[in-house]
């Protein structure tokens, strides 16, 4: 079971979302958080796991051995992002703009090519209790967040409950956070912005055909058309959390909802109890 | 003529109010939204759209089915496996990288250029605004904010102002990398929370791997003073110029819902206040 929690504004609230889900759910359940939005991964701010392993993540880019090279060119014709070309007497390789397709390697009739590697990030797991959580975070000045986010995929369990938690947008970031999920949790906060985000991020969800529900963080500010518009749209709504400045205080000290506030771990269950009914409903 | 980029890291922190209010203040302005992914500062200026444009980038590989002899080696050479067994493109997976249509022995690949969204040229209430829409689920958004940034200064010089006001995107990556070049200074708008001061020491790190000058400032300082303080703290050992405090003001979310800034809504109020001093710290700072 892959639940992708999602939204098209950024903090509207993913990551409490998806952490309290996740603590929610309890020691003897088996349940796995990928931090997703490798950009900026915050989860561990709030599960705050033991971290067992790190990993560096790299990507093949080319090298050339120019005493093979015969300036013929074919790499820079088949590369579509101009990350290797002919110049003169030289081959110029622009390893951050290679997306590590192969095709310069494959053309070359001198196979003068071979490959090197571009880092991406690393990508830490840990534990906290039963709960396992894997965060990829994307090297500082790393442009291409897909190929982690991807390579943090590769952790999910088949036979585990696994929260992802996606990064903001609807590009493909946002994609590579959500397809092959079986539910999109999407959060958003009552507001014009996060209206109109909202229905960004649902359009998104529909490409996918993935089923999928609402969060409505802050309730309270804004005014009611996030609501009206689910209705609609036929998004149902699952949970509200309301504009509580004592939540927000919690958050800002990364303390968790379900632990300071008790009851509400019986929403977070309830919530996931109703994720489960709409998935299955699906198939 | 000088670029201001907002950027946080975090999203959510207040960037787009912050800069909507800052369309009040600043004078021989060009507004630029190059949060292409889930732009909102439109919902607050609302432009008159004078030109609309196609951003068209990248290709995504089609498959032939009567010319294609289903060889395999499409698939085989795939690294995003986007071919099916029945050789058809998963245009979602498809990176757009050419190597199938290149190699098909077949020559039944095409490989046409995508349309992926569009860029608009409008007219404000604040001046004019360069903004766009990348299309749902679509690629090179960095493309489109480079695209749009360079229309901005571009619209910017024939109408003889001399500022960009630039609302960028959260995150680090692509779309951010593509906000910051050439800027003349990057306003962090940072959340005095442990997420928000993880997330403004990433971007604080990008502005200086790219080497563009930073300033901050913190939204809703209030919610968490010590957070607050610890986020001038490192601001300050970094050289990073603090620009001040915004208190926690409803105000700034009721504005929104009237599609006003502060300084419309509420010009005495706290928040529109704390905005006007920021202001007035970044235009000197110029």
């Amino acid at each position: 079971m892959i639940i992708s929690v999602a939204s098209g504004k950024g903090g509207t609230g993913k990551t409490t979302v998806a952490t309290n889900l996740a603590l929610s759910l309890g020691p003897d359940v088996d349940v796995q958080v990928l931090d997703c939005d490798v950009e900026e991964p915050n989860s561990s701010l709030f599960i705050r796991p033991s971290i067992e392993e790190v990993k560096t993540i790299t990507t093949p880019v080319p090298k050339v051995d120019m005493e093979r090279c015969s300036l013929c060119g074919k790499c820079g014709e088949i590369c579509q992002f101009k990350a290797i070309v002919v110049v003169g007497e030289k081959v110029l390789t622009f390893p951050e703009l290679c997306h590590s397709c192969g095709g310069c390697i494959e053309v070359c009739p001198e196979e003068a090519i071979s490959e090197t590697e571009r880092e991406l990030g690393t990508i830490k797991k840990g534990h906290r209790n039963g709960l396992e959580f894997i965060q990829g975070e994307l090297r500082v000045g790393e442009a291409m967040a897909p190929p982690m986010i991807k390579r943090v995929r590769e952790y999910t369990r088949p036979e585990s409950i696994t929260i992802i938690d996606a990064p903001p947008g609807t590009s493909c970031p946002v994609i590579a956070s959500m397809k092959g999920a079986d539910f999109v949790l999407l959060v958003t906060e009552p507001t014009p912005f996060g209206l109109h985000d909202l229905k960004l991020a649902l359009g998104a969800v529909k490409v996918l055909g993935i089923p999928c529900g609402l969060v409505i963080n802050r309730s309270g500010i804004g005014n009611n058309d996030v609501e009206k518009y689910a209705r609609e749209e036929g998004v149902p709504l699952l949970l509200e959390i309301p504009l509580d400045r004592r939540f927000a205080e919690a958050y800002s000290r990364g303390d968790m909802i379900v632990e300071q506030f008790p009851d509400w771990k019986e929403r977070f269950r309830d919530l996931y109890n109703k994720i489960i009914e709409l998935s299955s409903s699906e198939d | 003529m000088k670029e201001i980029v907002i950027i946080s890291g975090k999203g959510g922190s207040g960037k787009t109010s912050i800069l909507s209010a800052f369309a009040s203040l600043a004078e021989n302005k060009v507004l630029c939204d190059a949060d292409v992914d889930a732009a909102d500062l439109h919902l607050i200026m609302d432009p008159q759209v004078k030109e609309r444009h196609d951003f068209k980038s990248g290709h995504t590989a089609i498959i032939n089915q009567d010319r294609c002899v289903q060889c395999g080696m499409c698939r085989d050479l795939c690294k995003w496996d986007a071919i099916s067994e029945d050789f058809v493109v998963d245009s979602i997976d498809c990176e757009g990288c050419g190597v199938c249509y290149y190699f098909c022995p077949e020559k039944a690949i095409d490989f046409p250029l995508n349309t992926c969204g569009e860029w608009y040229i409008s007219d404000t209430r604040f001046g004019p605004m360069v903004h766009a829409r990348l299309y749902i689920a679509e690629e090179n958004s960095g493309k489109l904010v480079a695209l749009i940034r360079e229309r901005g200064k571009k619209l910017a010089e024939e109408k003889g102002l001399d500022l960009l006001l630039t609302d960028g995107p959260p995150g680090i990556g692509c779309p951010v990398i593509a906000s910051l070049g050439g800027a003349s200074a990057v306003l962090i708008v940072a959340e005095p929370t442990v997420s928000g001061r993880h997330d403004m020491e990433r971007v604080v790190d990008l502005a200086e791997f790219f080497k563009i000058p930073a300033m901050v400032c913190i939204n809703k300082f209030d919610l968490n003073p010590e957070e607050g303080e610890a986020i001038e703290a490192f601001s300050r050992e970094r050289n990073v110029s603090v620009l001040g405090r915004i208190p926690f003001d409803l105000g700034f979310t009721e504005a929104m819902v009237q599609g006003k800034n502060i300084v419309e809504f509420d010009s005495h109020s706290k928040g529109c206040k704390a905005v006007q001093d920021i202001w007035a710290n970044l235009a000197q700072s110029l």
